[in-house]
């Protein structure tokens, strides 16, 4: 620690960190633009200027810019110095000579940086007479608009889209003052993490497009803490809703997962909440399991549908529960707990339910921990086996995009280069990055970072891992038959990996190949068993994959053999659309084995239009419950919104079909907590689940958080239109959060946390109070516990290595791919981000497509169980020949279990 | 004895004042231009809206009695979708008229808004806009901002050089 008097009063300070990092951790409001943490310097705004002292006796001093100065031991500045704040008042009266007089019509408005900056400095007046110059603005695709007057040219997006995304398609172009930031020409920006130029813009350049459809200022949106739906990584964000609807996500920050970025898919595909297809009274539909004489489904109060879900389960010889992996833990085991353990289904199929017992098996009994996004990021070599993250959990992606940094940094800090120095950074490393592997089936969005990118069949990159694993360790399992350049390769990655100090393996089961997480599992042992402190990172699909898993449900399969054997008649189907994850022909034969089905979900599908009894199931918006992600970390997201009319949590429906036949009789659980507690003490590896938020009687001073800002307007008169007195508002028994500006004013501990907001700081920047440290862990601990905890002894290596890919005769393997737009079962129906689905297609190796005759664009008749898919052909020369790829979950062709055999 | 007589000549005399008391309804009482009475939203010179559902209004409001939800036109031209005061709850303070950076929203010298039912107090935006620009004339907010609208382009605004050509030079 040093010591740094800032104002003549003496501060600890840690060295590693700039002054202008440690004024804000201190709690100085010191104003900046260009430096954002996890950016770091480059010195471009001149905006965070303070005067330096050489030592005590110096009274004069210099100007220097905060954000380029470390925070070394008697480091003596002034804040308040009366030049320095000239100084800052002029810059900022610079930027404002060109900045348009759009406030009151600017989305940034109200929690904009730059806003918040000119009232920190004092600039208020506008001395300048002369003319504003101006731009046109670029279309940006649906994610971003684009309003490029009233840019400052702090440079921040070209340094996260380009530097830190890896983007291509945004840049700085022209030069004094018209430095204009956009595209080469107008079109979609093509990086998937394109959403977050709307955190880091530091005033209105770029907006999220979503929210101007249904705009609404920070100020008046009631936000709850929330966990992100749409994959298995479990990022934090900040649900913002107001009349009724869902109007954005934002980031909420996590320092061991997300950071300070989403993805495009966890940003944007909230809108689905907002659909017309969205499920909101209970229906009844007669007859329904007789497609012939299907009939319109009727909506009836929740009494009536209560009483005919009771009626028919009275009336059954055997109920089956189907669950699902993106229904919440309590969710799952409300069911669990209503239907019996015998006849609880997971709701995966029966190959990723296989998958997934694999992965968990080697987190529980293996000694490897697994990886948060922070260690991936930290990591100083990272091999990816087999999943092509970028699709299938793309914050993770971002983070591998990170780790490359780690050893130039390194190199840079032996030179003397401080780690925020990010401009100097990048000009020591020029193109030098650490070591990144990647082997996957085709190339993928990281192989311009990687130091190597290979592409084989599912079966030789598992090989190709274990053989890694051989290299590091003579105990693991040898590998027959490998090609020399592959054998070399492991060699290799082997290497790097060993020299490493903090090595990452990730893989995950998107391929559905039991034998790449085994691979995997080899490498992080054998790792270990070279004292190396390796981390382990599973990508599952969705995102309470291994919170299901870990309920012990069977597999979908079994629940089919179920009915067809004879005994079962009534299915209860937990937010599960069986059509997406098997085959139809499977779905319509067990469906219409069934008597009764019960279904509950959130969106209208194929599997609740067959339904008897549909009960309408809040989004995450709607609410309260636990994922557990993909570093079996329980998570917790609370209602953003108070469910309208009918709609309530599974777990709650569930509760009250539990309950039995009259309507006044208590639900089994009637609170967040009780459910917790029952489920804890049924399952004692989950309780870490009850730890994983603060329960509903939480306080701080006595009071409740609030969810909405204390700003937030129209209270007497949002209502006003249907009675003129104002209603209550909604109580809250599950959580310690109200649906009221009123309550604690103190920061609330992370999980809690539902918007950034500090006296001066209206924009995102004020996460800076939020945090242990700016740009450090969140106050009070991140949220979120790790369910699983590595064992101490070390674990036999797996032996089983599977053989090498050969096609037999003309038949195709054919293997999903997944897309970041499109694959997710919920996130498509948001229409801005359905803009982005593309085309089903189906790709084909060079050598299969020149061996018959085929070129890109062509119709291909692919055939699968008889069935024909009609797609054109994306032909691409490091596929493998025999290997077929289409995407995952793309109508038409959902439900099928991958790989599957394929003719062409 | 003398302050009875004060009193009785100072009661006489008050008999040949000017009288304040008016014969309401019949007679109104004169009120100023800048009187805080009804609320009203006016339109820009151009006829079109002025308020550009920018939550000014409802943000400053100390009794939160105004309810809005924005909408754009499909030039970009942002205005209100709802816009409700609810009456019953307005203290006439006029903060809403100081924060509205368009003179949209004003407070004009009309008291008359009594009614028997309270639900009736609910005003509506349709009951709000006027077909005029109220006390602030001339003033046309898109004129002078930087955001492009329908029949207005870049670089048209008041102040405001032609859009520059990124891929120039200088």
């Amino acid at each position: 620690m040093a010591t740094i008097h800032i104002d003549g009063k003496p501060y600890e300070a840690d060295p590693e960190k700039n002054l202008l990092q440690t004024s804000l951790t201190l709690g100085f409001d010191l104003p900046y633009f260009c430096w954002h943490p996890a950016l770091g310097s480059v010195g471009a705004c001149r905006q965070c200027a303070v005067r330096q002292y050489r030592n005590e006796e110096d009274t004069q001093g210099q100007i220097v810019m905060a954000c380029m100065v470390p925070a070394a031991d008697g480091t003596r500045i002034s804040i308040e110095d009366e030049e320095a704040r000239e100084f800052r008042r002029s810059v900022i009266e610079w930027l404002m000579v060109n900045h348009p007089h759009d406030c009151a019509v600017c989305d940034e408005g109200g929690e904009c940086h730059l806003q918040d900056m000119t009232v920190m400095t004092g600039h208020a007046y506008r001395r300048f007479r002369f003319r504003k110059r101006t731009f046109n603005n670029q279309y940006l695709g649906p994610f971003i608009n684009h309003e490029m007057n009233r840019c400052i040219q702090c440079y921040r997006c070209v340094r996260y889209y380009k530097d830190y995304a890896g983007g291509r398609d945004l840049d700085a172009f022209a030069s004094h003052n018209h430095v204009y930031f956009g595209r080469s020409e107008d079109g979609i920006l093509e990086n998937e993490f394109s959403g977050n130029l709307v955190e880091v813009c530091p005033t209105g350049v770029f907006t999220d497009k979503t929210l101007k459809t249904h705009y609404t200022r920070k100020w008046d949106l009631q936000s709850a803490p929330s966990v992100c739906a749409h994959c298995s990584l479990g990022c934090n964000t900040l649900v913002g809703t107001r009349y009724g609807g869902a109007r954005r996500i934002l980031n909420r920050y996590h320092y061991d997962i997300n950071g300070y970025f989403l993805c495009d898919r966890g940003r944007y595909g909230y809108e689905f909440v907002n659909r017309p297809e969205r499920i909101r009274h209970p229906l009844l539909h007669e007859g329904a399991h007789d497609t012939e004489t299907y009939s319109k489904p009727e909506t009836c109060s929740a009494d009536v549908a209560l009483k005919e879900a009771r009626i028919r389960l009275r009336r059954a010889n055997r109920i089956i529960g189907i669950g699902s992996p993106r229904a919440s833990l309590e969710s799952n085991y409300a069911l669990r707990s209503l239907v019996g353990e015998d006849n609880f289904f997971n709701g995966l199929p029966a190959a990723e339910s296989h998958l997934v017992t694999v992965a968990l098996e080697i987190l529980r009994h293996g000694p490897v921990r697994s990886a948060s996004l922070r260690e991936i990021e930290e990591a100083d070599a990272v091999l990816v086996l087999g999943e092509d993250i970028t699709q299938t959990a793309p914050r993770m992606a971002l983070a591998v995009r990170q780790s490359v940094m780690r050893t130039p940094r390194e190199t840079a800090r032996k030179l003397g280069v401080p780690a925020w120095h990010d401009r100097a950074i990048r000009d020591v490393a020029q193109s030098d990055r650490g070591p990144l592997f990647i082997a996957a089936i085709d190339e993928t969005r990281l192989d311009d970072v990687s130091t190597a990118a290979i592409t084989r069949a599912p079966n030789d990159l598992a090989r190709f891992g274990f053989a890694v694993a051989r290299a590091l360790h003579p105990e693991a399992p040898p590998v027959d038959g490998l090609s020399e350049s592959d054998t070399t390769l492991a060699r290799q990655v082997s290497d790097a990996l060993a020299n490493a100090d903090h090595p990452v393996i990730i893989t995950g089961t998107g391929l559905g190949n039991e034998a790449l997480l085994q691979a995997a599992a080899n490498v992080a042992w054998a790792l270990l068993r070279c004292e190396k402190p390796a981390a382990l990172a599973f990508v599952v699909p969705e995102a309470n994959t291994f919170g299901a898993g870990m309920l012990d449900g069977r597999p979908l399969r079994e629940a089919y053999d179920a009915v067809s054997s004879g005994d079962a008649d009534t299915a209860i189907i937990l937010e599960n659309d069986l059509y997406q994850r098997t085959h139809d022909v499977d779905v319509d034969r067990f469906l219409g084995g069934l008597k009764s089905i019960i279904a509950l979900d959130s969106l209208r599908n194929a599997t609740t239009d067959r339904a008897h009894v549909v009960l309408p199931a809040g989004t995450f918006a709607e609410s309260d419950g636990t994922f557990v992600n993909n570093e079996t970390r329980a998570q917790r997201f609370f209602q953003a919104l108070p469910p309208e009319g009918d709609i309530a949590e599974s777990w709650r429906w569930l509760g009250r079909l539990a309950a039995g036949s009259a309507p006044s009789e208590e639900p089994a659980w009637k609170y967040l907590d009780t459910i917790i507690d029952a489920m804890v003490a049924d399952y004692p590896e989950l309780r870490g689940v009850r730890d994983a938020a603060p329960s509903a009687d939480f306080r701080s001073n006595g009071a409740r958080f609030p969810r909405s800002p204390r700003r937030f307007s129209g209270r007497t008169a949002i209502h006003a239109q249907f009675d003129v007195n104002e209603p209550s508002p909604p109580a809250d028994h599950d959580s310690p959060l109200s649906f009221s500006m009123e309550g604690s004013t103190a920061v609330p501990p992370a999980s809690l946390v539902s918007h950034y907001w500090s006296p001066g700081w209206n924009s995102v920047q004020a996460l800076n109070k939020f945090q242990e440290e700016v740009g450090g862990a969140n106050r009070g601990g991140p949220p979120g516990i790790c369910l699983i905890q590595p064992e101490k002894n070390l674990h036999p290596f797996f032996t089983e290595i599977p053989a090498t890919f050969r096609r037999s005769g003309e038949k195709f393997v054919v293997l999903g791919l997944p897309h970041i737009f499109g694959s997710d079962e919920l996130s498509r129906h948001a229409p801005a981000l359905a803009e982005r689905i593309p085309h089903a297609y189906v790709t084909i190796s060079d050598a299969d497509a020149r061996a018959r005759g085929v070129s890109e664009g062509d119709q291909l008749v692919l055939r699968i169980f008889g069935r024909e898919h009609k797609l054109p052909a994306r032909i691409r020369p490091k596929l493998a020949p025999g290997i077929l790829g289409i995407p995952m979950g793309f109508p038409g062709h959902a439900g099928l279990v991958f790989p599957v055999d394929g003719h062409l | 004895m003398f302050s009875m007589l004060k009193t009785l000549w100072l009661v006489f005399k008050h008999a040949f004042h000017k009288r304040v008391t008016i014969q309401y309804p019949e007679e109104k009482a004169y009120l100023a231009p800048r009187y805080r009475g009804r609320i009203v939203l006016t339109r820009d010179p151009d006829g079109g809206e002025r308020c550009v559902a920018c939550y000014l209004c409802a943000v400053v409001c100390p009794v939160d009695c105004i309810a809005l939800d924005s909408a754009e036109d499909r030039h970009g031209r942002r205005y209100p979708s709802t816009f409700r005061i609810n009456f019953s709850r307005c203290i006439y303070c006029g903060f809403c008229e100081e924060a509205c950076p368009t003179y949209a929203i004003q407070l004009v010298p009309d008291v008359e808004m009594a009614e028997y039912n309270r639900q009736d107090m609910v005003y509506e935006k349709e009951h709000l806009l006027i077909n005029g620009q109220g006390k602030y004339h001339g003033y046309n907010y898109y004129k002078v901002a930087g955001l492009a609208i329908g029949g207005k382009a870049k670089g048209e605004a008041e102040n405001e050089t032609p859009p520059v050509d990124p891929k120039s030079l200088f």
